[in-house]
């Protein structure tokens, strides 16, 4: 029931925002997002932590003559999913308190419906229900983007929208292929989709059409090309949804839809996956290095950084998943905070450009000393929440091939290269005319950043409280990948 | 069978209340007739018929998409406001014109002889020749009627031709006839040239009705000449009516046989996808756009055709019933803006969003739901046709093809969206939308949500 409730609150708390004109808007957007906080905290606190089964699940008939259900639930990688969604949501629209947007009712609404779709991509426990989700998800973001971004949105945020429809589209008939396959009349439960044994032939075309559409979503190289523009062309709040938590509904969806389904597809091609996310940590931390906008920068480090959760989770090792899903936590709480940082000196100083900035440490100590813990938690400083997740993958990607770790261990370098470079640049040195009279955090900005560089630490210093979590619900999917 | 002589009647009382001076109570009356008509039509369901020794038979098929024909009647009559408001002269006709091609389109879907699928389609296609070409004074009215009124013609003597010489294979019109002499020459292991020859004209003049590729170049110029009022209803009773009679006719009379004409119905189908999706991208007009869109919906409603099984009655209706509402929806709008605007090209929506929410985000939802986009009705629409068709494992390339052109279709869909929403208006003015059409475009919407989120309402029916 619990989490049907954290499902359709957001929905509901959408319409009632939708109601209000004005810019009272927002404050009963993040207070809905709150109440949402809670419920979450609420269904951890029931939660059997000692279990990888499927708990505080609800089912009832959705499309009964077919045999499709509405089936929710949540096993520890979930609950940890959507306790990151929950988390995050209050902090991004607070991080929208500044700005002024036109038509703030529907803005806020399409935050809150967005959230709605996010939870139920990952508390799915129906085939069906997961794709249907996932447009959900999709259709928000994309006119929060499209309505409210900067000068090429239109361009951009269309190619954003058809390229991950394209994909999923995919995804749509590999499912629709698969639920024929199940026995009887038919199934699309994940159960019944886990029980399936399918030829190793028919498992390699249904990986790729699953995989494309994860991996345009979460990117993996060379499915990424819409990324960089998208990011940097919509607005803040946006770009913080889309790489805080929609990236993660990609590799959610390869951890529960592909990997556990078609093992025997992944096991002829877990070698090309393991090689694309290598090519792009070095392709995109490369880029990285070049780029002069700071938005662009952050764009591509998390190409870099998504890369090697990819690479880790198709290692198919305990280390491996665990470290994917803790980076999956880490990696949100990094770039999320990193993208209201580069909000706030937007908005300060009208510029992204790293050329044209510098000196900001002089006017703001505690922007810089947030800056500085979120951007060594994202170059995986030990103690940050960075180095938890990267060591895992690391070495669950060095015990499936000691080349392909060594490569990937370039991330390290290659990130600090990136990161320290940038906070040099826009942090250091002299003040431009335009940083001069640049204002250090208000309250309200620490509110946001304060809640994140707690997580960076509790993370960084006491990973078993996620890792607990999630440990038996990585060890069941093992198990059945592994069947 | 009640529905089709209520109908009948109804359109002559309507012709006589035309007399009238004023033409506010033609709308109310109308609305009123097809109302108990829907309602009428209900009492047949699980009670099977058969009326004039078997020339007719009302079984759940036909009640199911006579309701689904009806109602999307109904929904779109609220729409012919601007003609009350200028108090037209014709407009009893119209009206009464529509109801006698409903009789038609009923008659498409209920037929068990041969002759009596003729009737249908001539009674459907004269009236709507009528309707094509009501604007007197346009051009592209005219011609539209001319140009319709030619091809239609030309086909529906194909059609005929084809009937005969199925006549002429089997000696019968029934189709359940039809489909035991055929059994019977497999089962002797005969062929016969002349039902083959026939089976595949009749093929041809169906197609052309429901404007499948190649025999669609009739459909963007009368698409876009006709009145929007009735184009809506083309491109969905219409296209609803034929495609019905179509899957009716092979599963009824060709089953047996299927390796015949299954290689002309893929190709059908893949050549009405392909053209559809790709002629709609580069259309400047909204309204053309919509015609080749239509195209293209009747090549995803061809490939549950071509699945041919249990599923392919059930993904018909449910894909009728989404892009009946849907099309409806644009159509609606677009008349509005049009009526106001003065043209029917993209830039006529700019700025829709801030003039007139209510008109943008029916639209919104109408678009999204022709695109195929999950919490609208297309979703499901597209899900049954995929799922139908995946029954058969041979057809995965064609899934694969239609997958991909349904992210073309999002293209040119979304072009309308982006400029109602995101283009700066260059006439800010508000369109005028009466509080019936109000109302009824959110009735369309909420329908098309909730056929979106509980497919099981129509799906579970035949």
């Amino acid at each position: 029931m619990i989490t049907a409730l954290l499902l359709f609150w957001p929905a509901l708390a959408a319409l009632l925002v939708l109601l209000i004109k004005g810019q009272g808007a927002k404050k009963v957007a993040f207070v809905a997002a709150l109440v949402e906080f809670a419920l979450s905290l609420f269904a951890l606190s029931t939660f059997d932590t000692q279990s990888g089964a499927t708990q505080l699940a609800l089912s009832f008939p959705w499309i009964e003559s077919a045999g499709i259900s509405f089936s929710i639930g949540m096993d520890g990688i979930s609950l940890l999913m959507v306790l990151l969604t929950t988390f995050l949501i209050p902090l991004i629209i607070l991080s929208a308190y500044k700005h002024e947007y036109k038509n703030p009712n529907a803005f806020y609404a399409l935050i809150l419906f967005m959230q709605t779709g996010l939870i139920g991509v990952f508390v799915a426990m129906d085939a069906f229900l997961f794709y249907f989700m996932w447009e959900v998800a999709l259709i928000p973001i994309y006119f929060i983007a499209a309505v409210w971004g900067g000068a090429n949105r239109i361009r951009v945020t269309f190619k954003f929208f058809v390229y991950t429809i394209f994909g999923s589209l995919f995804m749509l008939a590999a499912f629709v292929y698969l639920y024929l396959q199940t026995p009887g009349t038919h199934s699309s439960d994940i159960n019944a989709f886990y029980q399936l044994s399918l030829a190793s032939e028919s498992q390699s075309w249904i990986f790729w059409f699953l995989f494309i559409a994860f991996a345009i979503k979460m990117p993996v190289f060379p499915f990424h090309t819409w990324q960089p523009d998208t990011y940097t062309e919509s607005p803040a709040q946006a770009t913080m949804l889309l790489s805080g938590i929609m990236l993660k509904m990609g590799i959610y969806g390869v951890l529960r839809w592909l990997l556990p389904v078609v093992p025997f597809g992944v096991s002829q091609w877990d070698e090309v996956v393991l090689v694309l996310s290598i090519i792009g940590i070095v392709y995109a931390s490369v880029i990285a290095i070049r780029q002069r906008d700071l938005k662009r920068l952050i764009a591509y480090s998390s190409i870099a950084h998504v890369g090697l959760i990819a690479a880790g989770i198709f290692t198919l090792n305990e280390q491996g998943l665990q470290g994917g899903v803790i980076q999956m936590l880490s990696h949100g709480i990094n770039v999320v905070g990193l993208f209201f940082i580069i909000d706030i000196i937007f908005s300060r100083t009208n510029t992204r450009d790293i050329t044209s900035l510098g000196g900001i440490t002089q006017n703001a100590k505690a922007l810089s000393i947030f800056f500085m813990i979120l951007l060594l938690g994202s170059v995986a400083l030990p103690l940050t929440n960075g180095f938890v997740g990267e060591f895992l993958l690391l070495s669950g990607v060095f015990q499936y091939n000691a080349w392909f770790g060594g490569i990937a261990g370039l991330t390290i370098i290659l990130g600090a290269v990136y990161m320290l470079r940038m906070f040099q640049g826009v942090m250091f040195g002299t003040k431009s005319e335009l940083t001069e009279a640049f204002s250090d955090l208000t309250m309200n900005e620490k509110a946001v950043l304060i809640p994140l560089v707690v997580m960076v630490f509790w993370i960084g210093l006491f990973p078993n409280t996620f890792l607990d979590i999630s440990e038996p619900a990585v060890n069941n999917l093992l198990s059945i990948i592994k069947r | 069978m009640t529905s089709i002589i209520l109908l009948s009647v109804f359109g002559i009382i309507n012709l006589f209340v035309g007399f009238a001076k004023s033409k506010k109570v033609l709308l109310p009356l109308v609305l009123i007739f097809l109302a108990v008509v829907f309602a009428i039509n209900l009492m047949d369901w699980n009670n099977t018929q058969s009326y004039f020794h078997n020339m007719l038979t009302i079984d759940n098929y036909a009640v199911a998409f006579t309701g689904i024909m009806t109602l999307t009647t109904l929904l779109l009559l609220p729409f012919s406001q601007r003609y009350i408001a200028r108090n037209d002269a014709n407009l009893a006709e119209y009206y009464s014109l529509l109801l006698f091609s409903l009789v038609g389109a009923v008659m498409m879907v209920s037929y068990e002889n041969l002759i009596m699928l003729f009737i249908g389609v001539e009674i459907l296609s004269i009236a709507m020749y009528v309707l094509a070409g009501s604007d007197k004074t346009s051009l592209r009215s005219n011609e539209a009627a001319l140009k319709y009124f030619l091809m239609g013609s030309f086909f529906t003597g194909i059609m005929l031709f084809g009937i005969v010489m199925i006549y002429g294979g089997t000696s019968t019109f029934n189709i359940t006839e039809i489909a035991a002499a055929q059994a019977q020459l497999n089962a002797d292991g005969l062929s016969n040239t002349m039902l083959t020859l026939g089976i595949l004209v009749l093929i041809i003049g169906i197609s052309f009705k429901i404007s499948a590729a190649p025999f669609h170049f009739w459909a963007p110029d009368v698409y876009e000449g006709t009145p929007t009022l009735f184009t809506a209803f083309m491109s969905t009773v219409v296209k609803t009516a034929g495609v019905a009679a179509f899957y009716k006719l092979m599963e009824a009379a060709f089953a047996a046989s299927y390796t015949t004409w299954f290689p002309t119905l893929v190709a059908i189908t893949v050549l009405t996808l392909v053209i559809g999706n790709v002629g709609a991208v580069i259309q400047t007009s909204f309204k053309r756009m919509m015609a080749y869109s239509s195209i293209s919906h009747a090549g995803y409603l061809l490939m549950a055709l071509v699945a041919f099984n249990q599923q392919s009655d059930t993904a018909i209706l449910f894909y009728s019933a989404a892009y009946a509402t849907a099309t409806i929806a644009a159509f609606g709008v677009l008349k509005m803006v049009q009526d106001n605007r003065g043209n029917a090209t993209y830039e006529a929506f700019n700025g829709l969003g801030r003039t007139n929410p209510l008109l943008a985000f029916a639209m919104t939802v109408s678009m999204l739901s022709l695109a195929g986009i999950p919490l609208t009705a297309g979703f499901f629409g597209k899900f049954f046709v995929f799922s139908a068709l995946l029954q058969n494992p041979n057809m995965l390339w064609l899934v694969v093809l239609a997958v991909i052109l349904a992210a073309v279709g999002i293209y040119y869909y979304f072009k309308v969206v982006i400029a109602m929403y995101m283009q700066p208006a260059a006439n800010q003015e508000v369109v005028e939308v009466s509080s019936l059409a109000s109302f009824t475009l959110i009735l369309i919407t909420a329908l098309t949500i909730l056929l979106g989120t509980a497919p099981a309402l129509v799906s579970g029916l035949i």
